[in-house]
């Protein structure tokens, strides 16, 4: 056992701390106040490009992918040590979509004319893709999804409505799970599509507002869109499978804690230097309190994704780990903005748009918009059942 | 110990559901985020005619007669349809101070206003320093000639857009505890107003005070005296604000139980499985739970009893229970809840600000420590 980094992981650390230093502006806060590309305006989406291209002239994007796709192979720590300090800067570029969801999956089940046209592109940070999975009468239960495929030449014709498609906006291509096979078992009867250009005719991109007044989320409906048959990836009505494999590259969990924790000591600070009622934020015990039960809870979220990270590279299949990553990691950020919320008393409640605001009015914004943690890519609930019945055998519901 | 409403609770609590049902829709409460003055004049005018704003006040000034335990009836049906109508302010914020601390002349000539609708009074007591403590108040009031002049800055001022009249606190002496209560035209010169953009889009305002000029006969109570007369009215406001958050959780927990029935994933309704069903029970123990704190202080309030503990218990409890009955409602309602589109979004949004509005948990859990001596 071992509880410390090797020389070259210290040493990547700084580097990449050092290149955020350059990179970005003095005193950045992040995209619309927090890391997340999630809901940035049109200047903030132009600098989340610029970045991400020298990104992956550094060769940071595609560290994780196999040497022959022109990636390092890297360790799955020195990923988490790249996650990990891009969150605490807040720096946006990663690319969740392309380089982690998309790419893997095509190295797996895509054809060599797949590869060639789609892997280069990701690489380079060129391109951004999205993400056609849920529906409107989909949500936690995806494989009873509608949005029908049907076969006709040498294309498939899609009509239907995808819900929750973050970025689809901003999109230039988007991967989709389609039914191609009405009659089969729900499992059975989907593919797995790529289509290439989101301003093709027929496809709608409609904008859903949060509760944050942001935009991130979108509805993206299919009027008779045309797909060439050369765009499916594995085998006809196997594309359940396809899309499961994503989840099997399975995400450390590591940004929770790590924004968690910027977050957190930026309220430290806060509560040292600040007054309430005459006395410090800081001296109030209740406060006190919270803070030391949330910088404990932080850390352990964050040895969680070090645990599923030490799994991986030990060649061990995380299953359980994961869903307690993320059940355990997003109840954290709402327990950080809450925390904020208390230590700014009636200032909680003006956004970024007050001038009297505090903190910038991020508390506001992180508080409103951390409400969907829990419930995007999978629900504390359906993380729940993961780890009752993948994880501890119980038997299914 | 008797736990159920009389004839006349029942009646003024059917009267009330019914009206703001039909009254006050949902697009009624979205209308009102981005009007320019936060409430609609033909609603206020029907609310008057009720004879709503004057439940807790004695016949002889125009009121009801009734008691400050059936206001709060009324206001957890106004927090049931998240009313924006500024019933809550007009009646515990202004109407209230000057029932308890105005002169005999005061309140003949003011409260018939209150209770009528003529007059819109609002209370600006927070400053800079939000925390609910004397020290926090640093507007301060120099008598000259009978005349006072004011100077400083209010904070987190609610309606001030639409009220004739301003109360005002101020500091007039050198104890901790000098403070008095003005009476202010929000017309005088020397009174600028700026809006706040807040978390529930409701109207709260900033309100700066240079070389404003009253007479001395605008001082509500005697000088340097107005403190007592401040906590009093701010635990009204905390059990007032938890009467809201009640009413507004048995909505919220009520339409979550409906979605849950009919909502269908994995080929049945949600509610069928055993996460969803642990969420809508502890919703609905929370929400239960708050009702009885809440009406025991309401009541010892009602009949002069000492109701600090009851006060901050309920508050304290009330803030926690009902930010958190709307966490799980979004968590039943998964991704559609956290749309603009959504209603769950208007009621979480508020709940926040109703947490923090009078003394959050903290505050009173500190207050109530206090008053255990510990």
């Amino acid at each position: 056992m071992r509880f410390a980094f090797t020389k070259e992981e210290d040493d990547f650390r700084q580097e990449v701390r050092e290149f955020l230093k350059n990179e970005l502006p003095k005193n950045w806060d992040g995209v619309a106040g927090n890391n997340l590309e999630e809901g940035a305006s049109d200047n903030e989406w132009e600098f989340t490009l610029k970045i991400r291209a020298k990104l992956a002239k550094k060769g940071w994007l595609t560290m994780a992918w196999p040497k022959e796709y022109g990636g390092q192979n890297a360790s799955m720590i020195k990923q988490v040590i790249f996650a990990e300090e891009m969150t605490l800067a807040r720096a946006p570029g990663r690319d969740g979509f392309g380089i982690r969801m998309l790419a893997p999956t095509l190295m797996i089940h895509g054809t060599e004319e797949q590869k060639t046209n789609y892997l280069p592109d990701i690489a380079a940070g060129k391109v951004q893709w999205c993400q056609g999975y849920s529906e409107p009468e989909s949500g936690s239960d995806l494989a009873s999804l509608q949005t029908r495929a049907v076969e006709d030449g040498d294309d498939f014709i899609i009509n239907g409505t995808k819900v929750w498609t973050s970025s689809a906006h901003r999109a230039d291509k988007m991967f989709i799970l389609v039914r191609t096979n009405p009659d089969a078992p729900k499992h059975r009867g989907i593919s797995f599509l790529l289509i290439d250009d989101m301003k093709s005719n027929g496809i709608q991109v409609n904008p859903i507002i949060d509760m944050a007044d942001r935009h991130n989320f979108n509805m993206v409906t299919f009027d008779n869109v045309r797909v060439s048959k050369k765009n499916l990836v594995g085998e006809l009505n196997r594309g359940w499978y396809v899309g499961a494999t994503l989840l099997d590259f399975e995400r450390s969990g590591v940004e929770y804690s790590s924004r968690c924790l910027s977050l957190l000591e930026e309220l430290i600070e806060f509560a040292k230097t600040n007054k309430r009622g005459g006395k410090l934020i800081s001296e109030d015990s209740n406060i006190k309190k919270e803070i030391t039960e949330l910088y404990t809870e932080i850390n352990v979220s964050r040895g969680m994704s070090y645990k599923i990270a030490d799994m991986q590279s030990k060649g061990e299949v995380p299953n359980k780990e994961s869903s307690m990553s993320k059940l355990l990691g997003t109840v954290l950020e709402q327990k950080v903005a809450n925390l904020g919320m208390k230590m700014l008393g009636l200032y909680g409640q003006l956004g970024p748009k007050s001038k009297h605001n505090k903190l910038q009015g991020k508390i506001e914004q992180e508080y409103l918009s951390t409400v969907s943690a829990t419930i995007a890519a999978g629900t504390s609930e359906i993380q729940r059942g993961i780890i009752a019945t993948r994880g501890l055998g119980l038997p299914k519901g | 110990m008797d736990l159920s409403l009389n004839e006349t609770q029942k009646m003024l609590k059917n009267t009330a559901k019914d009206f703001f049902t039909s009254e006050c829709p949902e697009t009624h409460v979205r209308e009102m985020e981005t009007d320019q003055e936060g409430y609609n004049k033909q609603l206020w005018e029907k609310i008057v005619n009720q004879g709503w704003l004057g439940v807790p006040f004695p016949e002889k000034y125009g009121g009801f007669g009734l008691s400050f335990l059936e206001f709060c009836i009324l206001l957890e049906e106004a927090g049931r349809v998240l009313l924006p109508e500024p019933l809550f302010e007009a009646v515990l914020l202004g109407g209230m101070p000057i029932f308890i601390s105005g002169n005999e002349k005061q309140k003949e000539e003011l409260l018939p206003k209150v209770i009528s609708g003529e007059s819109i009074i609002t209370l600006a007591f927070y400053e800079e320093d939000d925390l609910i403590s004397p020290l926090s108040v640093q507007t301060k009031a120099s008598l000259n000639n009978n005349v006072y002049k004011l100077y400083g800055t209010k904070m987190f001022v609610p309606n001030a857009n639409i009220s004739d009249l301003l109360l005002v606190t101020a500091r007039t002496g050198k104890n901790d505890k000098d403070i008095s209560l003005f009476l202010i035209p929000s017309s005088t010169e020397g009174i600028t107003i700026s809006p706040l953009s807040t978390i529930s889009s409701d109207k709260q305002f900033v309100i700066n005070l240079d070389n404003v000029q009253i007479p001395s006969s605008n001082l509500i109570g005697n000088e340097n005296n107005a403190w007592e007369t401040i906590e009093t009215i701010f635990d009204m406001a905390a059990i007032g604000k938890s009467c809201e958050m009640l009413g507004a959780g048995e909505k919220v927990l009520e339409g979550t139980v409906e979605y849950a029935k009919t909502r269908t994933q994995f080929g049945r309704p949600i509610g069928t499985f055993g996460e969803i069903q642990r969420h809508c029970s502890e919703m609905a123990t929370l929400v239960e739970g708050t009702r009885f704190v809440i009406y025991e202080a309401a009541w010892k309030l009602s009949n002069n009893q000492n109701a600090s503990k009851e006060v901050s218990m309920a508050k304290s409890w009330t803030s926690d229970s009902h930010t958190k009955v709307c966490a799980i409602a979004h968590q039943v309602h998964g991704g559609i809840g956290f749309t603009k589109e959504h209603w769950i979004q208007l009621y979480s949004r508020r709940a926040k600000a109703a947490e923090i509005a009078y003394g959050d948990a903290n505050f009173h859990r500190n207050k109530l420590a206090s008053l255990l001596k510990l």
